[in-house]
């Protein structure tokens, strides 16, 4: 791991009202490092990620990105830092244009690039390029994951979150979107991998934490962790 | 049966009646739409609109149609900051609660103007009030026509913005799809604000088209925004075409049915229509069906 992480997280606690979800997770992503972070349903990674982009207002503990504290910022700070969250069920707007829906992505970082990167994400994903004037709502599941990402990308993240993107697509298509993500970090954008698919995510992951019931259990290299016999028990049915 | 020549020129009044209906009813659906609240302080801040133009002539001898390009920006900042820094905080992030803060902004107005202004009633006088447009079968009041116009360049500015800019984009962006939107960076609040400014500005457009023929009191809004209430719903909550349709549609009902039933009892048609589309439709013209 770098000295000088680009994402530390340390010590953070949030959650719901009175209800606390995370209780002291610590975490941190490198530059142009792929982290996943692992656990199943309910553990508390979608609070982790909406509480890192400010969506959630952290209780305790610190979010730094890039060398700035965050936990107090609001989205559209942290949106124009380079720190992109694509959420779990895509949320794209579903009354726009697939071709709005992009250029929304830039509303706030990298305006002056839209046209260029609308070409980039349309050469990643040549089938929005065909529906770009279709309203996104019509498309599939699969097709909505692809825009929620172009749409992450238009901003020109430093570090991407994907929360569950594998979620309710074909085998195929999650074939296909580990490749992606792993082509997306080629260009030098670091990701934080939010996932329930273990396999997959340790193949393309350099590190990965597992999370339960709000806690770091176990964290290493990905190597490391797929051998680790804790883990094999309980997640990967060995 | 009524001849044509009284029926025709009933209808085209309705149209021009039913224009300045939208106009409010735009404002009112505009918010509903985005904020998903019905802003009860429309009716109040179409009254103090109202005020606001009678003092701009009375005062600084501004035509109507002049000061309208003044008190469009000027309310859709008073708008905008209401939202702001009024309605948004007192909601605590609750967006149900913005409904009871607009109903409690709405007392406040009202009665600041019945305190400012007393209960009388207000109009003013200018050349073209009675101006007709002759059509050989029909007259057509000037006012009125320039209302129609006017309510139409406005529908079509809106719907330029709404479409083609980055700001119009994002308000039907957080209008479906909130989380979503916060995470492409754009500021909810601020949405929400330019939304209400734009609702409130056209309320003050309405007011300047209104007042060279109408009378102003601090409760003369309601009785309008009642009947817009109605075009929203009739039209679908939240739907712009819907709001343009259904003004028009209830315009030409209201006028009908003053023709047929008697001046007094024009509103009666309105209500007619309301429940029987209701009936029939009850997601409105150009509602999503449930």
């Amino acid at each position: 791991m770098d000295t000088d992480p680009l994402l530390a997280v340390s010590d953070l606690h949030a959650g719901y009202g009175e209800t606390e979800v995370l209780h002291g997770v610590d975490l941190a992503v490198g530059k142009g490092e792929i982290v996943a972070v692992l656990g199943s349903n309910g553990v508390g990674k979608s609070t982790l990620n909406r509480t890192i982009s400010g969506v959630l207002r952290a209780k305790r503990g610190s979010i730094r990105f890039a060398g700035h504290a965050i936990e107090q910022e609001k989205p559209p700070k942290i949106v124009m830092r380079g720190l992109i969250h694509v959420p779990e069920g895509r949320c794209v707007f579903p009354n726009l244009s697939v071709r709005d829906n992009l250029d929304l992505g830039s509303y706030r970082r990298a305006r002056d690039h839209r046209q260029q990167n609308r070409d980039g994400v349309f050469g990643i994903f040549p089938r929005l390029a065909e529906r770009q004037s279709q309203s996104a709502g019509s498309l599939s599941g699969g097709e909505q994951q692809m825009l929620a990402i172009g749409r992450g990308l238009m901003a020109e993240p430093i570090l991407l979150i994907l929360d569950e993107p594998s979620l309710g697509l074909s085998p195929l298509l999650v074939e296909e979107l580990f490749a992606l993500i792993q082509r997306i970090n080629q260009q030098g954008i670091a990701l934080l991998l939010v996932e329930q698919n273990v396999v997959q995510s340790l193949e393309v992951a350099h590190r990965a934490y597992i999370l339960e019931n709000g806690s770091v259990v176990l964290n290493g290299a990905s190597d490391q962790l797929r051998s680790d016999p804790n883990l094999k028990r309980a997640y990967l049915g060995l | 049966m009524l001849s044509p020549a009284i029926l025709i020129p009933a209808i085209i009044n309705g149209l021009l009646i039913g224009a300045i209906y939208a106009l409010i009813a735009l404002g009112l659906t505009l918010i509903y739409g985005v904020l998903h609240i019905i802003n009860f302080a429309h009716g109040a801040l179409l009254s103090a609109a109202l005020f606001a133009a009678f003092f701009a002539f009375r005062l600084l001898g501004l035509d109507p149609y002049v000061s309208v390009f003044l008190l469009a920006p000027a309310f859709f900042t008073l708008g905008y900051v209401l939202q702001r820094f009024i309605i948004g905080p007192a909601s605590h992030g609750d967006d149900r609660n913005m409904l009871l803060v607009t109903l409690g902004l709405a007392v406040i107005i009202e009665n600041a103007l019945l305190y400012a202004f007393r209960a009388d009633t207000r109009t003013i006088d200018v050349p073209y009030a009675f101006q007709t447009i002759n059509l050989g079968f029909t007259f057509l009041a000037v006012p009125r026509v320039v209302g129609f116009c006017a309510v139409f360049a406005v529908a079509f500015a809106l719907w330029v913005i709404m479409t083609f800019t980055d700001t119009g984009r994002a308000i039907r962006a957080v209008a479906k799809e909130k989380l979503g939107a916060q995470l492409a960076g754009i500021d909810v609040a601020h949405v929400y604000a330019v939304t209400f400014g734009l609702g409130t500005a056209c309320v003050a457009i309405a007011a300047c088209l209104l007042i060279p023929t109408y009378y102003v009191n601090p409760r003369v809004g309601d009785a309008f925004v009642l009947v817009a209430f109605t075009i929203v719903v009739l039209g679908g909550m939240g739907s712009v075409p819907g709001a343009l349709v259904g003004a028009l549609l209830i315009g030409v009902a209201e006028s009908l049915s003053g023709l047929f039933l008697g001046e007094s009892l024009g509103q009666i048609g309105i209500f007619l229509i309301f429940i029987v589309v209701l009936l029939v439709r009850p997601s409105g013209l150009f509602g999503a069906r449930a």
